[in-house]
C-alpha cells in the first residue's frame, strides 16, 4: 500500500440518507478517500470524510476536479420533492447531472454511477410482470413530476455512446425502504395508510443497505450500462402494508384524484394525486442483469426493510427532514 | 385519407350485411314459431331438456356430490403448491398465490359441476410441462376459461393452474385487478407468456380474443380469424400446443348485436344486447345453465423459425384452427341439446 495513491471517490448528495450510508461504507476502506458534495449539512460525519458544502451547479465545484484526480463519481444528488417547484426540480436535477457528467468527461473520471429509480418505468395496467432495462420510460405518462428524473436517466445513457471511455452506470433500484425520506418510506410511515378499494398491485422493495451494496457493486471496474436493482421478490401491496401493523384507509379509485388533491393541498399528505397510480398498478422489474453482471445479491428481506423504514428515531425526525426529501 | 374512407365504407357495409343476416334469422324464427307443429316440437324439446338438466342439478345439490371431500381439497391444494417455489408471502414470482384459490374453490366447483355440468374429453392430452392451451372463445363473458381452469384444477391429476392471458382493459377494473394476479392469471403480453412457458407453466390463449368472445348469436361456432402471436411463442420456446374445443358456451348468453357506441363510452371491448336485457338489466349478461363440453386434442408440436413471415406462421396457425374445428364439429354432433 505504501507509496500508492489512495483512490479518490466523489459523492454528490452525500448528506442524504443513502449518501451518508455510502460514505460510511467507503471510508472503512483504507485505500479510498471520500469527498462529499452537498449544500445540506452532514450530521454525525466521520472525521476522515471531507464534505464540500457547495451547490453542485456552482463553478466552485470544478476546482475540486481541477486540483484532484477523481477516480469515481457517485451521483446521488437528485431531488424528488413534490412540494418543490418544477423549475427548481429541473435545474437541480438536469443541470446538476449535466455538470457532473461534463466534469467527468473533461477531467477524465473513469467511472460515473448515477442512482436513478425504477419509478422511471411508471405504474401502468399493461406493464409486463418483469420490466427489463430496455423498456420505454413511461413514468411521466400521468405524472409530470417524474419528467426530470426520466430526462436525467436518459441523459446519462447518452454518455454510453458519446463518451465510451467513461464507464457510466445507471442504477434503477426498486422502492428503497429505510431511513430514507422517499415516497414509499413516507407512505409506510403514515399513521393511517391509504389503499385503493379493489386494487392490490405487486410491489418490490429493497433495504437501504442493499441499495448501497448495489451502488458499490456498480463501482467495480469494467462495468457499464443500465441495471435494475431488485431486493427480495415482489409481494402484494396489502401484504407490505399489513407488515406495518397500521390501520388502513380504503378509498374508491373514482374519488381518489379529488381526495388526494385536497389532502395534498391541505398538507395532510405529501403525495400528489398522480403518484397514487403506484398503489393502483404494478411496475415490477427484472433484476437478473444486476444479478448476473454486477453479482449483486440482496441481504435483507422485506420484513427487515419495513422495520428499517419504521424505526422510531426516523419517524420522530420526520417533520424536520421533510424539508430535504431526496431519493 | 382515401384509404381510411374506403375502410370506413367497408366497415359500414359489413354492419349492414350483419344486420341483414340478423333480420333473416329473426324472420326465420318468427316464421317457424307461427307453425303450430314446429312450435310444439321446440317447446317439447326445451321442457325435456330443462327437466333433465334440472333433475341433474337438484340431485347434485341435494346429495352434495358437487363438492370435493375436504381431504381431496387438501390433496389438490398440496399438489398445486408443490414445486411452485413460493416466496415467504405465498406467491410465485408472477404473483400467483395458490392458497388464495381456497375461498373461491366452492364457486369454481359450483360453476364447473352444477351450473355448466362440464363434460371433459381427452384431459390426458395436457402434458405436465410447458404447453399452450389454445381454444375457441365464446360466450360474451370468459366462462370458457373458467371451465378449462376447472377441468385442470378439479379433474386433472396432478392439478394444474392454467395461466390465462388477460385483456389489458380488465386489468384496470377494480376488484378483478386485485384478484386476477393472485389467481395465477397475467396481463396478455408476449414477454409474460414467454417467461411462463420457460417456467414450464400451462398458458391459456384464446387467439380469437375479444372478436371471438363477443360474436353475435347468428355467428355461433364460426370461429373468427386467429391471432398469430401464440404460434411464434410456441416456436420460440419449443412448447407443444394443446387444441381445445369448447362446445356449449356459445349459447350461454344470446348476443343479438353489439352496441359499439356504448362499448366505446364504457371502455369495454364490446357491449352485447341480449333478449333479457330489458327485463334483467346487467344481470342478463350472466350465463344461462347450458351444458359445456370440453375437448382436449392431442398435443401438436411445431418446428420452425419464430420470426418467419406471416404466410408461414399462418399455415401453422391454420393447422391448430383446423384441429379445433374438427373437435367442434364432433362436439356439435354428439350433443343432444343446449342444456343436456
Amino acid at each position: 500500500m505504501n507509496g500508492r495513491r489512495k483512490s479518490l471517490t466523489v459523492i454528490t448528495g452525500v448528506s442524504g440518507r443513502l449518501g451518508q450510508l455510502l460514505a460510511r461504507r467507503l471510508h472503512r476502506r483504507t485505500d479510498t478517500r471520500v469527498i462529499g458534495i452537498d449544500r445540506r449539512a452532514f450530521s454525525r460525519k466521520p472525521a476522515d470524510i471531507e464534505h464540500l458544502r457547495i451547490d453542485i451547479r456552482r463553478k466552485a465545484c470544478e476546482d475540486l476536479f481541477r486540483t484532484h484526480q477523481v477516480d469515481a463519481i457517485f451521483h446521488l444528488g437528485l431531488m424528488h420533492d413534490p412540494r418543490q417547484g418544477n423549475s427548481e426540480h429541473h435545474t437541480w436535477n438536469i443541470l446538476g447531472t449535466q455538470q457532473v457528467l461534463q466534469l467527468a468527461q473533461k477531467y477524465e473520471v473513469p467511472k460515473v454511477v448515477l442512482l436513478s429509480t425504477s419509478d422511471v418505468y411508471g405504474p401502468r395496467p399493461d406493464n409486463p410482470t418483469f420490466i427489463t432495462e430496455d423498456a420505454p420510460l413511461m413514468g411521466a405518462q400521468n405524472f409530470a413530476g417524474m419528467r426530470d428524473l426520466i430526462a436525467v436517466d436518459m441523459f446519462a445513457q447518452s454518455y454510453f455512446w458519446k463518451y465510451p471511455e467513461i464507464e457510466t452506470v445507471v442504477l434503477r433500484p426498486v422502492h428503497i425502504l429505510g431511513g430514507v425520506h422517499n415516497a414509499v418510506s413516507n407512505y409506510l410511515r403514515l399513521a393511517r395508510i391509504p389503499l385503493l378499494l379493489g386494487y392490490d398491485p405487486m410491489v418490490q422493495v429493497i433495504h437501504e443497505e442493499d441499495a448501497v451494496s448495489a451502488i458499490l457493486a456498480a463501482a467495480k471496474p469494467g462495468l457499464r450500462g443500465v441495471f435494475n436493482v431488485v431486493g427480495p421478490g415482489a409481494l402484494p401491496l396489502r401484504r407490505l402494508v399489513a407488515l406495518t401493523g397500521k390501520p388502513t384507509l380504503e378509498i374508491p379509485h373514482m374519488l381518489l384524484p379529488s381526495i388526494a388533491r385536497q389532502m395534498f393541498q391541505l398538507h395532510i399528505a405529501d403525495f400528489p394525486a398522480a403518484e397514487m397510480d403506484y398503489i393502483r398498478f404494478s411496475a415490477t422489474v427484472d433484476g437478473s442483469r444486476a444479478h448476473d453482471l454486477l453479482r449483486f445479491e440482496h441481504r435483507y428481506g422485506v420484513v427487515e426493510a419495513v422495520r428499517a423504514a419504521l424505526r422510531q428515531d426516523i419517524c420522530d425526525g420526520e417533520s424536520e427532514a421533510r424539508r430535504s426529501i431526496s431519493i | 385519407m382515401a384509404k381510411s374512407k374506403s375502410s370506413q365504407v367497408q366497415g359500414f357495409r359489413e354492419q349492414v350485411e350483419r344486420l341483414q343476416r340478423l333480420g333473416t334469422a329473426a324472420a326465420g324464427q318468427i316464421a317457424a314459431w307461427t307453425e303450430p307443429q314446429r312450435r310444439a316440437r321446440v317447446i317439447d324439446r326445451f321442457v325435456h331438456e330443462f327437466s333433465e338438466a334440472g333433475s341433474d342439478i337438484a340431485t347434485m345439490l341435494l346429495d352434495g356430490s358437487w363438492r370435493m371431500p375436504p381431504e381431496e381439497v387438501e390433496r389438490r391444494m398440496t399438489a398445486l403448491n408443490a414445486n411452485k417455489n413460493l416466496s415467504e408471502f405465498g406467491t410465485d414470482s408472477f404473483g400467483f398465490e395458490p392458497d388464495s384459490m381456497r375461498p373461491v374453490l366452492p364457486l369454481l366447483e359450483f360453476l364447473y359441476r352444477v351450473w355448466f355440468r362440464v363434460e371433459v374429453h381427452g384431459l390426458d392430452n395436457v402434458p405436465d410441462g410447458r404447453c399452450l392451451l389454445i381454444g375457441n372463445h365464446s360466450g360474451q363473458l370468459p366462462f370458457d376459461g373458467v371451465a378449462v381452469g376447472g377441468a385442470l384444477m378439479l379433474d386433472r391429476d396432478p392439478p394444474r393452474i392454467p395461466r390465462a392471458m388477460v385483456e389489458k382493459f380488465a386489468v384496470a377494473m377494480p376488484f378483478f385487478s386485485a384478484w386476477y394476479t393472485r389467481w395465477g392469471q397475467i396481463v396478455g403480453l408476449p414477454d409474460n407468456c414467454r417467461r411462463l412457458l420457460e417456467a414450464e407453466e400451462a398458458v391459456m390463449v384464446f387467439p380469437e380474443g375479444a372478436r371471438g368472445i363477443a360474436k353475435p348469436f347468428v355467428d355461433r361456432y364460426k370461429m373468427t380469424p386467429f391471432g398469430h402471436g401464440f404460434m411464434r411463442l410456441a416456436l420460440e420456446t419449443n412448447s407443444p400446443i394443446v387444441p381445445i374445443a369448447v362446445v356449449g358456451a356459445e349459447e350461454q348468453t344470446i348476443n343479438l348485436f353489439n352496441l359499439a357506441p356504448i362499448a366505446k363510452l364504457l371502455h369495454f371491448p364490446s357491449f352485447p344486447v341480449t333478449p333479457g336485457m330489458l327485463l334483467l338489466g346487467p344481470l342478463a349478461a350472466l350465463p344461462s345453465p347450458v351444458k359445456y363440453r370440453l375437448y382436449f386434442g392431442e398435443p401438436m408440436y411445431f418446428q420452425g423459425d419464430a420470426n418467419d413471415d406471416e404466410v408461414a406462421i399462418a399455415a401453422k396457425v391454420a393447422q391448430v384452427r383446423a384441429a379445433i374445428q374438427v373437435m367442434l364439429q364432433r362436439g356439435l354432433r354428439e350433443r343432444r341439446g343446449f342444456f343436456i
